[in-house]
């Protein structure tokens, strides 16, 4: 099958809900995307590291416990250091207190620099399609 | 040579010359004279040994043997250029912070003509380029070295300290440039990673052999052994060796250092700092464990206002503008009972501010799972030791009620400041001495540190 690009995935900080991470993690690859399964608590420097290594595409993070807006504090300035400045990145699950204000986790999770934001219970092939178009729009604008 | 050591401070007020008796481990003589760094530094060095020798017979070889360190002609003045202002640009500063420097200016991401143009202005003794991870961000670094490779006169010494894989590209910007460019390791290796010891070294070294000549103090080679470091690091070197101790001497264990000065308040800790409870999440970047912090808007002479407006908030004695104008104008030791009580508050304020802005804080964050606290910087509240240090605090007519600005309060409970912390007080203002003493003779600076800086 040919190589879509490569992904990081696993559940950030000390989230142990797996579940959704390993559905991603394997939708990805019968898409024909590489990717790289970091697993349950995963530290974001691991995140970091990982891509570096493997010159990733794109990380799609989980988080369902809540904590995700502090396990991700200046994640994408920590990519721009670390020279992901191109990396997508994608989290989804349960971000904020309230489950119902969806809209709000979002529109403060682009302001951290995700470039897609998924609330719970979203249809994994909904965040493959999106993917393939961003890297191929990424890929379009590259000289 | 006998066993006297001398050691000076140009500052840019006063030149202190200090003396001890290694033997007897006893402080001789401290005395000050004006200091003449803007005309020649060696004529105020002259006037102190004269005045020294009043009271202590000096000879020629003990002259000769003086170390030094300087904060005149405008300190050890740097510019951090970094990537992310929270990481390499922070990183950046903090080295050069605890190399006893005073930061002139902070750029981050691709510096802009505009601001090239300001650094060239402000021209600093030095700019520290850093920038990305080992082996991350290449990018900024690079257009932030070609930059800087074609700056002005105004730019003359430059340490890099960035992502070492860029050091090759780097280095082929600079080529031709004419500056005086030095190249260490990176002062933050991996993400959360604070490496800040070698571009610290660095920046002495650099002080030592070029900076002090360019500012006329290396003049005062001629009459001494040598101008060793900034006034801020010998401090630290002090503060280090107090809470430390020596290979075979324990230390006093971890403290926090306040010094108030007439154009800065420096606060100094020499604490871990991490969190006392258990259930509190630590957030940022890492915290070095000999920390200095400098407010320059805070010294007690050269910024009145801010104290002013600060104190604005604080009932104020009577006629205190006036008061305070007075002193301004005679830049000196306080006269009388009213300018003594303005003199204590606004010392009182200094330290206060400066010792909120040195410790950490906590923030309770709400989560599906209840209330998370997070802590930034350092948790100092189960610290031991206050030290007060400076003129304004050890010649103060009330050291303790000056240093309670220090202590943590019950309306504040989220600032992390010592909470039955003792007071400990360089009554002498020897402790730039000791801590030059420090780099030859540890065991005898611990010593007269433990007899010279007094519980209070």
């Amino acid at each position: 099958m040919e190589n879509l690009g490569c992904v990081i995935t696993g559940t950030v900080g000390v989230d142990a809900h797996v579940i959704g991470t390993k559905i991603v993690s394997r939708a990805l690859r019968e898409a024909g995307f590489k990717v790289v399964e970091l697993g349950a608590q995963t530290p974001p420097e691991e995140f970091i590291m990982a891509a570096q290594e493997t010159a990733a595409d794109a990380m799609m993070i989980s988080s369902l416990y809540g904590m995700a807006e502090m396990d991700l504090e200046g994640f994408r300035d920590k990519c721009t250091e670390a020279g992901l400045e191109d990396v997508l990145l994608y989290v989804g699950g349960i971000l904020g207190v309230s489950r119902r204000d969806f809209p709000a986790d979002e529109a403060k999770f682009k302001r951290m620099g995700f470039d897609r934001v998924y609330p719970p219970e979203t249809d994994v092939r909904t965040a493959i399609d999106d993917l393939k178009a961003d890297l191929s729009r990424k890929r379009a604008e590259r000289p | 040579m006998g066993s006297k050591r001398l050691f000076v401070d140009f500052g840019s007020t006063f030149t202190k010359l200090v003396a001890f008796e290694l033997e007897a481990e006893e402080l001789l003589a401290r005395v000050q004279v004006p200091s003449t760094v803007d005309e020649d530094v060696t004529i105020g060095l002259e006037q102190a040994f004269d005045l020294l020798a009043e009271s202590v017979p000096l000879g020629q070889e003990e002259r000769r043997q003086t170390v030094a360190c300087s904060s005149a002609a405008g300190g050890l003045r740097v510019v951090c250029v970094g990537l992310v202002p929270e990481y390499t640009t922070e990183a950046g500063r903090r080295a050069a912070l605890g190399a006893g420097a005073k930061i002139v200016g902070s750029y981050s991401f691709d510096l802009a003509e505009s601001e090239l143009r300001e650094i060239q202005e402000t021209a600093p003794d030095i700019v520290l380029l850093t920038g990305g991870t080992d082996g991350g961000n290449k990018k900024v670094i690079s257009h932030n070295a070609a930059m800087l490779a074609r700056s002005g006169p105004g730019v003359t010494n430059i340490i890099v300290a960035g992502n070492k894989s860029a050091y090759d590209e780097v280095e082929t910007l600079f080529s031709g440039s004419g500056k005086n460019v030095i190249y260490t390791s990176n002062v933050m290796p991996e993400i959360g990673v604070l490496e800040v010891a070698a571009a610290n070294h660095e920046i002495r070294n650099l002080f030592i052999a070029r900076i002090t000549e360019a500012k006329g103090i290396g003049r005062a080679r001629s009459m001494i052994a040598d101008v060793s470091m900034p006034t801020p690091a010998a401090v630290l070197e002090a503060a280090k060796l107090l809470a430390d101790g020596t290979n075979g001497t324990p230390g006093i264990g971890e403290l926090l250092l306040v010094d108030v000065g007439g154009a800065t308040t420096d606060v100094y800790s020499v604490a871990k700092g991490a969190p006392t409870s258990s259930s509190v999440r630590l957030l940022g970047l890492p915290e070095p464990y000999a920390k200095r912090t400098v407010e320059g808007d805070l010294g007690l002479f050269h910024n009145l206002d801010t104290l002013k407006t600060i104190a604005g908030s604080e009932p104020l004695p009577e006629d205190f503008e006036e008061a305070v104008e007075a002193m301004c104008r005679e830049n000196s030791v306080p006269e009388g009972e009213q300018q003594t009580e303005c003199h204590l508050l606004l010392s009182k304020i200094a330290v206060h501010s400066a010792v909120d802005r040195h410790v950490g804080s906590l923030k309770q964050v709400i989560t599906p799972n209840g209330e998370v606290t997070v802590q930034r910087g350092k948790d100092l509240t189960q610290l031991q030791w206050v030290v007060g240090a400076g003129g304004p605090v050890s010649f103060s007519a009330d050291p303790v009620n000056v240093l309670e600005g220090a202590r943590f309060e019950r309306d504040m409970p989220m600032l992390l400041k010592p909470k039955e912390p003792e007071w400990l007080l360089d009554r002498e203002y020897v402790l730039f001495a000791l801590g030059l003493l420090a780099q030859s003779e540890p065991e005898k600076a611990l010593k007269l540190m433990k007899k010279y800086i007094v519980h209070l």
